[in-house]
C-alpha cells in the first residue's frame, strides 16, 4: 500500500527531500515503519530521536498504518 | 464568544491584536509573554533565525494547548500567535496573551502555554551564525 511521508527540520536536510511516497507492506506498525525508514534512508540515524505523526496527530509505536496515511517525521521541536 | 485566537503567520506578529483579543469586561488582568530573537547562543553571535512549521498540525496542537489552558486555569481568553519564516534579532517569534478575573491564573496559564508549546508544537528554528547554521534541539 502507498503512504505519503513528510520530513521537517533537520530530517528534511538529512534526507534531502520534504516529501516522499513509499510503498509499504499492509499492517505495518509505526515501530516497523521506523525500521523500514532506516533501511531506506540510513542518514536518519544521525538524529537521536524523532516523533511520528499520522494524519496530523502524534502516533504511538503500536499504531498500524493504513493506505494513504500521511506520515510526518517530527524531529525535536524548537518553536517559541 | 470566541475564547481562543490561534495563528501562524509570515507577517509581523501584532501585539496590539493579541491584547485586544483577550480584553474582557469581567477580567482584572492580562498577562502577555513576548518571545524575542536573541543575538547569541552560548557565546556565539546569532545573525538571524529561520522558523519552519508543519502548519496544519502546529495549528491543531496550539489549539489543544489553548483549550487545555481554559480547562486547567480560571482564565477567560487566550491568544497564541507564532511567526514563521526568517526573523532578525529583536523580532518576535511568539506572543501569548491571557486574560483572567484574578492575576494568578493569567500568570500560570501564560507559563503553561509557552512551556507546552516548546515541547509539542511542530515548529523548528534554524540559527544562522556567521560560520554556518544549526537546527536548534536537533541533537539533544
Amino acid at each position: 500500500m502507498k503512504i505519503k511521508t513528510l520530513f521537517f527540520g533537520i530530517t528534511s536536510d538529512l534526507i534531502g527531500e520534504n516529501q516522499l511516497d513509499f510503498v509499504i507492506e499492509n499492517n505495518l506498525s509505526i515501530k516497523d515503519f521506523k525500521q523500514f525508514l532506516i533501511e531506506k534512508h540510513p542518514s536518519i540515524e544521525n538524529i537521536n530521536s524523532y516523533a511520528i505523526a499520522v494524519n496530523e496527530e502524534y502516533a504511538e509505536d503500536d499504531l498500524i498504518l493504513k493506505e494513504n496515511d500521511v506520515v510526518a517525521i517530527i524531529p525535536p521541536v524548537s518553536g517559541g | 464568544m470566541q475564547r481562543t485566537s490561534i495563528k501562524i503567520t509570515s507577517e509581523k506578529l501584532d501585539l496590539n491584536a493579541c491584547y485586544a483579543f483577550v480584553e474582557d469586561d469581567s477580567c482584572g488582568g492580562i498577562s502577555v509573554f513576548v518571545g524575542t530573537v536573541r543575538n547569541d547562543t552560548e557565546g556565539k553571535e546569532v545573525k538571524k533565525l529561520d522558523f519552519s512549521t508543519y502548519k496544519p498540525m502546529a495549528l491543531k496542537e496550539m489549539q489543544k494547548i489553548a483549550d487545555l489552558a481554559l480547562e486547567k486555569f480560571d482564565v477567560k481568553k487566550v491568544a497564541v500567535h507564532h511567526a514563521e519564516g526568517e526573523l532578525q534579532i529583536r523580532d518576535i517569534p511568539v506572543i501569548i496573551a491571557v486574560s483572567s478575573k484574578h492575576r494568578k491564573a493569567a500568570f500560570l496559564a501564560c507559563e503553561f502555554i509557552i512551556d507546552t508549546l516548546k515541547e509539542t508544537v511542530p515548529i523548528w528554528k534554524k540559527e544562522h551564525f556567521s560560520d554556518g547554521e544549526v537546527w536548534v534541539n536537533a541533537h539533544p
